[in-house]
């Protein structure tokens, strides 16, 4: 029976024949869902990195009830600042390859906060932004050098186009999505492949106020088996639920006009 | 603010739901009062607070530890029957008890003492929990089991959320060698008949359940269905056919007619036979249709369960189906069985020694109500009580005349913890 490890960066590499999956903000409710997925089909080497140590221990605990063959590393750092993600993948990346990265993390900021004070509104588009693509661009570079890896990244359908209601979010988000671009190109001649998710509101933690409000919600389950699905399949983009795909197609060719008069 | 029901769907009113997602993490309540909700599968209003709060605990979901030498699995609270199973099957364990449904949670199952087919061999839900732990609306966090803080833990299953959230639980399971079962399905004719089955199949038969035909006026008539495990390995797989009832019809497909027609056809189809079945479709035939209780329409549906102390047993429950069938009301699934001669460890637990009877009715309103003050005056005379956990509607004395340790589970009551129940039943 394999244990649960607790990671340090000095830690001596492991060698396994197990698919080697990391997740960047593992205490996400979407993330935690695909990792019971990823655990339920087969013996992984999964490391988890978050914030909240306690947190991270508990999801870690699961899924090693889940698959007790598996190898479950709690790694708790932070992963905003350039350098903590430069040693963080850096760390990683010396334990030997990585065949999957999921970059979960993210926060809904509060859209009028963001408007009055310009350090929540940084601190938004840093979260859902710039850390995201920064670790991806460190994890998609140490892959570049083997040939070999996916990264998967959560987007939001928030950033297809820019609303009054929540463009904070939905720029930091747009950021990701035009990052992505950039990469699957830059990958394209290579195995080294870049996934996008783009899903819709979903039932987490994080919309609890939308759930208080009684707005209607994707069901976390769903979207972690969309998830893992369009990594299988290895697509450049997926909406989850699928139907956000037409909804959003609707909404970016609204004219101009129309849409200002609505109030969404 | 969000509308939330339960699973009879008659109340559809506005609570403050609050998600729970550490184990670990104090409730805060805010001084609201409030109970614990988890898939919402009880019939009635047990975990419905109107206006007040909820606290949902279906995110509380994780595996804490699972002993596959031992059989001990320790859970969070809103962890699904159907996930338990999942895990542990292949493995060689299984829950020793599950109700007619497997998607519940474990914390419902606990705070409900649920009961299976099996009652006369394995008990109820509570007899295979080893410890829980309750967070109270004091922000404390208390750990109780058969072998610590046993007054605690008594008064905790089957007591209906009220003395605390349930957060987790350490459940020890059974081993099992096939998920397969060997079923015997025998027809009945009298009530006499019934009992001499049922009677007949407590030695050596580990799942006894009956359908009564809820419409017959002259004779009780039913099939007597019973079922032991297939000692042999087979395989696990069983393909289930799954569907749904898709939308909620403007009124009740349950009426007269289908009901007449129904029964009719269900005892008629149902011969004297021997055959194999999964333990799933043997034991949660309804699982394979998510939304059943639409076909209640807009309206919903009451289910009445009753428990019969034996000695009164067969003339309560001859003049329970005369008054039903007379009223022409009723369902498609009637279920009739005798529980094991054994107490349940929880104050408020609803098994006991005795026969139990259980339908559902689509709610017409008072005609519906009149129906059930008829019943519940034969099942107070008996000697009987009601299953909280069904209810929507019982008056209070017949709960206090069913529940004689009512008062002793009053002193460990949270303050804090108040449903619609609660307050129809126990004043607060």
């Amino acid at each position: 029976m394999e244990e649960i490890v607790e990671e340090t960066m000095e830690e001596t590499v492991v060698e396994t024949t197990k698919k080697r999956i990391v997740i960047i903000g593992a205490t996400s409710r979407i993330a935690e869902h695909c990792a019971r997925l990823w655990v339920r089909d087969e013996a992984i080497d999964l490391t988890l990195v978050g914030r909240n140590e306690a947190k991270l221990q508990q999801i870690a605990s699961d899924l090693h009830v889940r698959n007790s063959e598996s190898i479950i590393r709690v790694l708790a750092t932070r992963f905003i600042d350039p350098m903590d993600i430069q040693h963080l993948v850096e760390g990683i990346m010396t334990q030997g390859a990585v065949d999957l990265v999921l970059i979960a993390h993210g926060i809904l900021p509060d859209q009028q906060a963001c408007q009055q004070q310009l350090v929540d509104n940084y601190e938004a588009l840093v979260i859902n932004g710039v850390s995201p693509v920064m670790c991806a661009e460190a994890f998609v570079t140490e892959m570049e050098k083997v040939n070999h890896g996916t990264v998967a990244i959560i987007g939001s359908v928030a950033g297809d186009r820019g609303r009054k209601t929540n463009y904070v979010y939905g720029a930091a988000k747009g950021l990701v999505n035009r990052y992505v671009q950039g990469l699957q190109h830059r990958l394209a001649k290579t195995e080294v492949k870049v996934v996008l998710v783009k899903p819709g509101p979903t039932d987490t933690p994080m919309t609890a106020e939308y759930k208080a409000n009684g707005m209607p919600l994707a069901c976390v389950k769903g979207v972690a088996q969309d998830i893992v699905d369009a990594i299988e399949k290895k697509k450049f983009m997926v909406y989850t639920p699928i139907k956000w795909r037409l909804i959003m197609k609707v909404f970016c060719n609204l004219p101009r006009f129309i849409l200002h008069k609505l109030e969404v | 603010m969000v509308a939330v029901s339960s699973w009879g769907s008659m109340l559809r009113e506005e609570h403050d739901v609050h998600m729970l997602t550490n184990r670990d993490t104090p409730l805060f309540s805010n001084d609201q009062l409030g109970i614990a909700y988890g898939l919402g599968k009880s019939y009635g209003d047990v975990c419905l607070n109107p206006g007040g709060v909820l606290w949902n605990t279906t995110r509380l979901d994780r595996f804490i530890q699972f002993d596959a030498v031992t059989g001990v699995l320790a859970c969070e609270a809103g962890v699904l029957l159907s996930d338990i199973q999942r895990l542990t099957m292949p493995s060689g364990w299984m829950l020793p008890v599950t109700p007619g449904t497997q998607l519940i949670t474990v914390g419902g199952a606990i705070a409900n003492d649920v009961h299976g087919k099996n009652h006369h061999v394995y008990g109820s839900f509570g007899d295979h929990v080893t410890q829980l732990s309750l967070a109270r609306s004091d922000g404390t966090l208390m750990q109780c089991g058969p072998h610590g803080q046993t007054d605690w833990f008594s008064a905790t299953v089957g007591g209906l959320g009220l003395t605390g959230v349930i957060t987790q639980a350490e459940i020890q399971l059974r081993r099992f060698a096939s998920p397969w079962l060997n079923t015997e399905t025998i027809p009945y004719h009298s009530l006499q008949e019934f009992f001499d089955l049922a009677d007949a199949s407590e030695e050596g038969w580990e799942h006894t359940v009956s359908w009564v035909d809820c419409t017959g006026k002259k004779n009780v008539r039913g099939i007597f269905m019973r079922a032991n495990p297939v000692t042999e390995p087979m395989s696990n797989d069983c393909s289930a056919r799954s569907g749904s009832m898709p939308f909620m019809p403007p009124v009740s497909l349950v009426n007269r007619f289908s009901l007449k027609l129904f029964n009719t056809v269900y005892f008629n189809r149902h011969k004297l036979s021997e055959r194999i079945m999964h333990h799933d479709r043997f034991s949660y035939p309804l699982d394979s249709v998510s939304h059943w209780n639409r076909i209640y329409g807009p309206k919903g549906f009451y289910q009445y369960q009753c428990v019969i102390p034996r000695e009164s047993g067969y003339d309560a429950v001859a003049s329970l189906l005369n008054e039903i069938a007379k009223s022409g009301q009723g369902s498609f699934l009637t279920v009739l069985k005798t529980f094991g001669n054994r107490e349940s460890i929880g104050m408020l637990s609803f098994p006991r020694p005795g026969v139990t009877l259980a339908l559902d009715f689509p709610n017409q309103g008072e005609k519906t109500l009149a129906l059930f003050a008829k019943l519940d005056d034969i099942v107070q005379a008996a000697g009987g009580r009601l299953y909280a956990a069904k209810d929507a509607r019982m008056p209070r004395d017949l709960f206090e005349a069913g529940y004689p340790q009512l008062n002793t589970f009053n002193q460990y009551r949270d303050p804090g913890m108040s449903s619609a129940l609660s307050r129809r039943l126990l004043g607060s």
